[in-house]
């Protein structure tokens, strides 16, 4: 089995990585891009049996810093 | 005085900082990331400046989890001292030891260049060689150096005089200009500017010297 984590920067946190993105989709021409963030796709490939819950306890622990980010998990 | 200096994969400060230790007068040992605990007597933990596992998933992150960093935890809840550098801050923020997080720098350009520090404080063992409001010379070399914490954070690091250091030019958007900060009990210090590299006369500065000779006289008296 397999999860899908997103990791995002919370709103209000300032993303000057996603920043840097929008100013260069405007200098290629892109008009209309009123804001870029920039986040993390994270997958695991889990042992059977892992819950969602244990996948949490990794994002708490390690794979998102919630000081920051917010995170989200898809199981599949 | 006994200083630890925790070593990680990537760690590119920790000889620096086992240098300022000894010019102070401490006895170092260098701690490997997966010892599981520090020599006996130690005093005074160093977390160098670096890129430990090469800043992977976030700066700090993995080093925070490594064997080794229980110890730290461990030996800065019995009231032990921290000096957090750089890396080491980045470090000692995702162990939870200090608040809030080093963000990209708001330039997103690495910044390697001597800047400007005024001492916010010399009420802790780290800055009390100074005075407060004496403005130092100090080099930074970072990319992830933009102090962030919620405003609830910021008017309680100010409130509890925990503010060690602030940049007098900004140069990575850190809120508030901070470039260092206490805990609570103001025996862990985080600071991403580097002392250990202003310590010696070689260095073109020794404006670092006096936080290194400040935990001597403290600690040779504990």
């Amino acid at each position: 089995m397999k999860a899908r984590v997103h990791v995002m920067l919370k709103n209000g946190v300032l993303d000057p990585q996603g920043e840097a993105v929008r100013h260069a989709l405007g200098a290629l021409g892109f008009d209309g891009v009123n804001g870029v963030r920039q986040g993390k796709v994270i997958e695991l490939d889990l042992a059977d049996g892992t819950s969602e819950d244990d996948v949490t306890a990794m994002c708490e622990k390690l794979l998102a810093n919630t000081v920051i980010e917010s995170y989200s998990v898809e199981m599949s | 005085m006994h200083a630890a200096v925790v070593v990680f994969p990537g760690s590119n400060c920790d000889r620096d900082l086992a240098v300022a230790f000894e010019a102070a007068g401490a006895r170092v040992s260098m701690v490997w990331h997966k010892d599981t605990s520090m020599p006996d007597g130690v005093d005074i933990i160093g977390i160098p400046g670096g890129f430990s596992f090469g800043d992977y998933l976030r700066c700090g992150a993995i080093a925070a989890n490594s064997p080794i960093c229980r110890s730290v935890a461990d030996h800065a809840g019995r009231g032990g001292y921290v000096i957090g550098i750089c890396n080491g801050f980045q470090v000692l923020t995702e162990t939870g030891l200090l608040p809030g997080v080093l963000l990209r720098n708001a330039g997103l350009k690495y910044i390697c260049r001597t800047v400007g520090l005024r001492v916010e404080t010399s009420a802790s063992p780290f800055t009390e060689g100074y005075n407060a409001g004496d403005v130092i010379n100090v080099p930074i070399a970072h990319h992830d150096g933009n102090y962030y914490a919620d405003d609830e954070t910021i008017a309680l690091l100010q409130g509890e005089d925990r503010v060690a250091f602030t940049y007098t030019d900004n140069p990575n958007g850190a809120r508030a200009d901070i470039a260092g900060i206490l805990s609570e009990n103001r025996r862990v210090l985080g600071m991403m500017p580097h002392p250990e590299r202003a310590a010696d006369a070689g260095h073109g500065g020794t404006d670092g010297q006096a936080l290194f000779r400040a935990l001597r006289g403290v600690l040779s008296t504990a």
